[in-house]
C-alpha cells in the first residue's frame, strides 16, 4: 500500500516538474521524484540501489541546477498546438497499446520467475565469497556488464571535456 | 497490477514531456523521467512479496529473496543515466552560449 502512495507522490511530483514554467522550480520537482523513487527501492528490497540512486540524483540536480540557474530566460510558449498535441497523443497511444499485451504476458506483481536468479542466489557464497549477491552479480558473475558501463561512463566524460573545453576554441566574434 | 500501471503513466508524463515540450531543459527532464520509470519497472518485476533484501547474513538461512539480477543491472543503469545526462546538459549550455535561447525551434542554423 505505502509502494502505491509513493508512486502517486512521484507522479505528483513528475506532472509538477513538467507543467511549471520556471525553470528553476522544474528542476527541484525533478529532485523530489529522484528522492521519492529512492525511496521506493527502499522499500523494493533493494538497498544498493537507494543508496546509489540517492548520490546520482544529487549530482543531477547540480548538474541541472548550473545549466539553469544566471540563465535570463524567457518563457518559452508551445507552438503549433495541434500537430504537437496529435503527434503526441499518438505516440502515447501506441506505447499504451504495446504495453497492454506486455502486461498479458508479465508474471503477477510479487511472484518473479528467478530461473537464472536462483542459481546466483544458490551458489554466490561459494563461488565469489561475497555476502551481497548484487555486488557479486555486478563484480563477479556479470563482469563483463560493469567493465561496458565504465567504458560508457569514460566516453561520457571524454564528450563532456571535448564539449565543454575552453582552449583550442574559436574567438565568439568569428564564430558568428 | 497496479504497481505496473502506476509506472506506465510515469513513463507516459515523461514520453510527453519529452514529444510536446520546447524548451531543451523540459526535454532532458522528460528524458529523466523515462529513465526512472524504467528503472523502477526492472526492479518492481523483480520483486517478490514477504522477502529479504539479497544479502546473506551469518547464521541465518534465507527462505525468501527478492531478484537480485534485475537490481544488478539497474545499478548499471543508473550510473550511465548520469553520465549522459551530464553529457546532454554540456552539450545543451554550450548550445546557449552559442544561440542564446533554450528554444528549439529558434536554433535553425543546421538547417541550412
Amino acid at each position: 500500500m505505502e509502494l502505491q502512495i509513493l508512486l502517486l507522490f512521484m507522479i505528483f511530483a513528475a506532472i509538477v516538474a513538467v507543467q511549471i514554467e520556471d525553470l528553476l522550480s522544474s528542476v527541484i520537482a525533478v529532485g523530489a521524484l529522484g528522492l521519492g523513487l529512492s525511496l521506493a527501492f527502499l522499500i523494493l528490497k533493494a538497498p544498493d540501489l537507494a543508496i546509489t540512486q540517492l548520490v546520482v540524483e544529487i549530482l543531477c540536480l547540480i548538474i541541472l541546477i548550473r545549466a539553469t540557474i544566471n540563465k535570463d530566460l524567457p518563457v518559452i510558449r508551445d507552438g503549433r498546438w495541434f500537430f504537437n498535441t496529435a503527434s503526441t497523443l499518438l505516440f502515447i497511444i501506441l506505447f499504451l497499446i504495446f504495453a497492454y499485451f506486455a502486461l498479458q504476458e508479465l508474471p503477477r506483481f510479487g511472484q518473479p520467475i528467478m530461473r537464472v536468479a536462483q542459481n546466483y542466489i544458490n551458489q554466490g557464497l561459494e563461488k565469489t565469497g561475497a555476502t551481497n549477491i548484487v555486488a557479486a552479480i555486478i563484480l563477479d558473475f556479470r563482469g563483463y556488464d560493469t567493465l561496458g558501463e565504465a567504458t560508457v561512463l569514460f566516453t561520457a566524460v571524454m564528450g563532456v571535456l571535448a564539449v565543454m573545453r575552453r582552449v583550442g576554441r574559436k574567438k565568439s566574434s568569428s564564430m558568428v | 497490477m497496479s504497481e505496473y500501471i502506476l509506472c506506465f503513466a510515469l513513463f507516459c508524463i515523461g514520453l510527453y514531456c519529452v514529444l510536446r515540450k520546447r524548451n531543451i531543459i523540459k526535454i532532458i527532464i522528460g528524458l529523466g523521467i523515462i529513465e526512472y520509470a524504467v528503472n523502477l519497472f526492472f526492479v518492481l518485476i523483480g520483486y517478490r512479496t514477504h522477502s529479504r533484501a539479497p544479502i546473506l547474513a551469518k547464521g541465518q538461512s534465507i527462505l525468501n529473496m527478492v531478484d537480485p539480477l534485475p537490481q544488478a543491472l539497474v545499478l548499471t543503469s543508473i550510473v550511465i543515466g548520469l553520465a549522459v545526462t551530464a553529457l546532454i546538459v554540456a552539450i545543451a549550455i554550450r548550445i546557449y552560449e552559442k544561440y542564446g535561447t533554450f528554444d528549439i525551434t529558434k536554433i535553425r542554423r543546421l538547417k541550412g
